[in-house]
């Protein structure tokens, strides 16, 4: 059941998560030139707890890629009783990316047809019983909910991380709704075939 | 935590083995509940979803004592509870069991804190310690403000959660809760939720037949019914950052 997860995944272009990090990197430095460590504090604020997946040492290398790709420059700065600190700054090609980026409506695909196909197939070959499979599935997605609701609720009221966490909230609900349809759908088809 | 182990070492405090409940006879005989075992720890939330009919409000009904078994057994702590009289089992549900309904049930001709000193009130407290207790749960439920106003002069939410304080009133062993947001809108469900989730983090025992996914999604534990049996069981793992940055679009 797990099979099609894993495939859809390896098709997904390796970078493609760390290039969400690279644009909101360069975001960050659009409107002044600013250190590491606090594009990184940035970061934090914006993503509260979930900022834990992403390691210090991730900013750092993602910033040095930005460099090589010619999208941020960098500049030693020294600092009388600590270790030198490098700068970093838009360059005009950072800058056109960071507009692309903005202007970039792609929307993060849910991808209900793999499941739904999964259901069609598991019900015609008689492989296994959707509304078994459904059930699986939403159970799945309820711990995935009861992650993000825990964090939701820990978080203050005016919380900009908050606000993220709702986003994962109320897309998950919507899931699960859809998948009550899909148990509807099949547990009347199933009857019908008896 | 360790008070926790040293409860585990008590053992369970709902426990069901082979639990059956039928309705009709002949041709319309019904099997409502299909040999259901189920084991609920102290400080356990367990959540009971399924579709409409599958059982779930009748197995409520049975851990509760409101409705009897056609067959097996029902163990409140060390106690079997489904062969005792009706006097018995009144007393017990008084005592030892909180319950929630999804229509709050409150009294409407009495003010919010009346509603909730009843209980004690009914299980023979002096009337002074009853009120003491009705305004302590009015306030963790956080309707202090509201005591003396009459149900209809409440919110949906604020009802149930004066319902909620009640049904704490006597510090029950366990809380059943039938629906508890099925009446209530997406704001008043959010304050629900809240106030169960704090319920669970005080280690209270609850079990919550729910449609609502964000309400089963406070649970420890999550079952899923379909024709009278259990068919679906996880232990939600209410993890770290990891899942959820998977969850919210972020490399992991």
């Amino acid at each position: 059941m797990q099979e099609p997860a894993h495939v859809s995944k390896a098709e997904r272009p390796p970078d493609y998560q760390l290039g969400v990090v690279q644009e909101v990197l360069l975001a960050l430095l659009a409107k002044e030139a600013a250190h590491g460590y606090d594009v990184r504090a940035r970061l934090q604020l914006a993503l509260g707890p979930l900022a834990d997946a992403l390691n210090a040492g991730q900013v750092y290398v993602t910033l040095n890629r930005l460099e090589r790709a010619g999208l941020v420059t960098s500049t030693v700065v020294g600092q009388a009783d600590r270790p030198d600190r490098k700068v970093y700054e838009l360059t005009p090609a950072g800058r056109d990316r960071v507009r692309e980026w903005l202007d970039d409506t792609t929307w993060p695909k849910p991808a209900p047809a793999e499941f739904h196909l999964k259901l069609v197939a598991a019900a015609a070959a008689g492989l296994a019983d959707p509304v078994r499979i459904v059930d699986s599935q939403r159970h799945a997605l309820l711990d995935g909910l009861a992650v993000a609701q825990r964090a939701a609720l820990a978080e203050p009221n005016d919380s900009v991380a908050g606000l993220l966490l709702e986003g994962v909230v109320l897309r998950l609900q919507a899931d699960l709704r859809w998948l009550e349809a899909c148990a509807r759908f099949w547990n009347e088809r199933g009857e019908h075939h008896e | 935590m360790s008070s926790n182990e040293s409860l585990a070492r008590v053992g369970t405090v709902l426990r069901t083995r082979g639990l059956e409940k039928e309705y009709g006879h002949g041709d319309g005989l019904v099997h409502a509940l299909d040999s259901v075992d189920l084991d609920v720890m102290p400080g356990e939330a367990v959540a009971i979803m399924g579709p409409s009919g599958c059982g779930k409000s009748t197995l409520l009904h049975l851990l509760g004592g409101l409705e009897r078994p056609s067959g097996g057994e029902v163990w409140l702590e060390d106690r079997r509870i489904d062969g005792l009289s009706e006097k018995a089992l009144a007393r017990l549900r008084r005592k030892a069991i909180g319950f929630v309904f999804q229509a709050f049930h409150l009294l409407e001709e009495l003010t919010a804190v009346e509603n909730v000193e009843m209980p004690a009130l009914i299980a023979g407290r002096s009337p002074g310690a009853a009120r003491r207790r009705a305004k302590e749960l009015l306030e963790q439920v956080g309707l202090t403000d509201r005591a003396e106003h009459l149900p209809s002069e409440l919110s949906g939410g604020q009802r149930q959660r004066v319902a909620i304080a009640r049904a704490l009133s006597n510090e029950p062993l366990v809380i059943l809760a039938d629906e508890p947001t099925g009446n209530l809108d997406s704001a008043a469900t959010l304050d629900v939720l809240r106030l169960l989730e704090s319920l669970r983090a005080d280690g209270h025992t609850l079990v919550i037949v729910t449609h609502d996914s964000r309400i089963a999604a406070t649970a420890d534990r999550l079952i899923s019914m379909r024709d009278g049996a259990f068919v679906e069981e996880t232990r939600l793992t209410h993890g770290s950052a990891g899942p959820l940055s998977e969850l919210a679009g972020l490399e992991r």
